[in-house]
């Protein structure tokens, strides 16, 4: 089912760093240390436009850190990054959002004493209201407010989150609050979606509703790329797969052929060579 | 005891000058701290600002009226927020208090300065500048007003300060309701998820601290007006502090709230002041507990007391929500 999107990877070769037909985001000698650790040296990625790629590797292995390197809430100590065409060197991080490339976080960031639809609305870009000279001034913001939330209800509908409209994002569950700023990310109308670990802590049911949203973004035309440790949902929605350890990137290509590359394998079970290696392959 | 005196002169403390100055300042705190998460313990110099840039217009600079009030309300709080804002307000949260409780300082202490007696005055500042003000008061200087609760002149500062308060609350009240309003809180709440969409947190913080600077300028040029002096010695840190009771008090983040909190510490202060003075005159309160030249001291003890139990029992201020106040621990 995933073949329609994954069809555009065919023809890449599957070592790191492989250049890609379509890619909308390209990064080249990203590193970034603290102190005397490296936690991200990554020589060279290329993300593929329309598709759902997941960047897995083992914890501490520098996916957070690469994601904040990405939308420029971190500066790399060297390396370039380019989105759409335009190098992000030395933009701010909200301008990265407002390009279209919006990330969430691996520790979700629920804005815990506002409303739902008013986090929901916060989203929206470009919002005349949100100058101070307008703010008195509500004839000037009411009809853009009232589609902002006309569209912040659709995303709450399908994100089943309608019924905790006026609720104080702090009253969500956990699971909620990952929905919610997913659903909060898409109010940004971006082009590239960045998901830290959408899934950690969200009951399986929802689970698959999460995935389907997801795959729903693709659909849209949208670019995902999400860190996920659950090799299920790797294996289930995403058309390539980008491994990292110790911040370097030692593998890529399709889910399936993930499991099997002895580098992973090697990363992955580091000292205990004795377990079996379950990426969700049998 | 008088307890018609004792009634008036709370009344005096909940509606009258003290609870304007300081409700204009808190109002400036709540934008700052309530709304934005913005650490200001300076709000003195923001007030000093206000004072300073009427007087010095007019008296060291022979300006006008009118521009000295534009000087002091908007010129120098802007002036100042963008010193104590433009390198702090990218770093956390406490470095803006820090330049905040050292600029407010620096600046009484620079001010007091005997060098620079011809522009500040030195510590006996500057005086008799707001003469022009007093001329538009409908208000006849040598009579009572408001069932005698306040003399001509007195009475003018009152109502322009109704008025301002009245403007203030409702302007800040607007902009809360706005979608700026809305970044504030979100920046408020975690600045990072606000800059993940989209918004500048930076030049919003920037913003606020500006806004609320200029509402404690507001507040500091009224109470330079009021008593038609600016001293160094007026705009003590204790001032901000002041201010951050009343904020507290009445609860932060509330519309309300500061200017409540400011009309019941300024009621309280004036109740204790002249209750206990009377308590010690009439005999009731025996001279080996407490004589007259202590009660400046015990009042305060009283507020600092009165305090102490708000916060255990009501840590979230007279207005506040204790629901809300649960959801801030992530
Ligand atoms: N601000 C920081 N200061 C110092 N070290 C850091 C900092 N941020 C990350 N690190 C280190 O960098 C390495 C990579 O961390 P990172 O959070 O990127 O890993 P990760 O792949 O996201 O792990 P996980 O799967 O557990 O989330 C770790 O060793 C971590 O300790
Ligand atoms: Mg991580």
């Amino acid at each position: 089912m995933t073949t329609d999107f994954s069809s555009s990877l065919r023809m890449v070769s599957q070592d790191p760093g492989a250049a890609k037909p379509d890619p909308i985001l390209t990064t080249s000698n990203v590193r970034r240390s603290f102190g005397g650790l490296v936690a991200v040296d990554v020589d060279h990625l290329e993300v593929q436009r329309g598709v759902i790629t997941a960047l897995i590797g083992p914890n501490g292995a520098g996916k957070t850190t690469f994601f904040n390197l990405l939308t420029n809430f971190d500066q790399p100590d060297a390396g370039t990054r380019v989105f759409e065409g335009r190098d992000l060197s030395g933009i701010p991080a909200h301008k990265v959002a407002n390009l279209g490339m919006v990330r969430t976080f691996q520790l979700t960031k629920s804005l815990s004493r506002m409303t739902v639809i008013d986090n929901m609305r916060l989203g929206a870009t470009s919002q005349e209201g949100e100058k101070l000279g307008k703010a008195l001034l509500p004839f000037t913001w009411k009809r853009q407010e009232a589609e902002v939330t006309a569209r912040a209800d659709e995303l709450l509908e399908r994100f089943n989150l309608s019924h905790m409209r006026e609720e104080f994002a702090g009253t969500l569950s956990g699971g909620q609050r990952k929905l919610l700023e997913m659903a909060r990310a898409l109010m940004v109308q971006p082009t590239m979606v960045m998901l830290d670990e959408p899934m950690a802590g969200v009951n399986p049911a929802l689970k698959q509703s999460l995935l389907d949203h997801v795959k729903g973004l693709r659909e849209q035309g949208m670019t995902v790329l999400f860190v996920e440790h659950d090799m299920d949902m790797v294996q289930e929605i995403s058309d390539w797969v980008v491994v990292m350890a110790e911040g370097r990137i030692i593998a890529e290509g399709p889910p399936e052929s993930i499991a099997n590359n002895q580098a992973v394998i090697d990363a992955y079970l580091g000292a205990h060579h004795d377990s079996a290696l379950d990426l969700g392959v049998e | 005891m008088d307890f018609l005196a004792i009634f008036e002169n709370t009344v005096r403390g909940l509606i009258g000058e003290q609870f304007i100055y300081f409700g204009l300042a808190a109002i400036g705190l709540n934008m700052h701290y309530g709304y934005t998460g913005l650490l200001n313990f300076g709000q003195a110099v923001f007030m000093a600002a206000g004072a300073y840039g009427l007087s010095m217009a007019v008296v060291s600079l022979g300006l006008n009226f009118w521009l000295g009030l534009v000087l002091g309300i908007i010129v120098f709080p802007l002036i100042l927020s963008l010193i104590m804002g433009a390198p702090t307000l990218r770093l956390r949260a406490d470095y803006l208090a820090i330049v905040t409780i050292a600029s407010s300082e620096m600046f009484r202490i620079i001010a007091r300065s005997p060098s620079l007696d011809r522009w500040t005055g030195s510590s006996d500042g500057l005086t008799a500048f707001a003469n022009d003000f007093y001329e538009m008061s409908p208000f006849q200087p040598g009579r009572r007003y408001l069932f005698g609760l306040f003399i001509g002149n007195q009475m003018w500062v009152v109502v322009v300060g109704w008025a301002l308060l009245a403007t203030v609350v409702t302007l800040v009240w607007a902009m809360m309701r706005s979608p700026w309003g809305r970044v504030l809180r979100a920046i408020r709440e975690d600045e990072d998820a606000a800059r993940s969409l989209g918004k500048n947190a930076y030049w919003f913080k920037m913003q606020a601290l500006m806004l609320g600077g200029m509402f404690g300028a507001l507040g500091g040029m009224l109470r330079a007006i009021g008593t038609q002096s600016s001293q160094p010695q007026n705009f003590i840190t204790d001032v901000t502090f002041f201010a951050w009771v009343a904020l507290i008090l009445g609860g932060v983040a509330k519309i309300g709230g500061p200017v409540l909190g400011a009309a019941i510490l300024y009621g309280v202060l004036n109740f204790t002041d002249i209750a206990l003075r009377q308590m010690v005159q009439s005999g009731i309160m025996p001279e080996s507990i407490m004589d007259g030249t202590q009660v400046g001291q015990v009042r305060f003890m009283l507020i600092g007391l009165g305090l102490v139990s708000l916060a255990i029992m009501r840590p979230q201020g007279i207005l506040g929500k204790k629901e809300e106040m649960a959801l801030d621990d992530h």
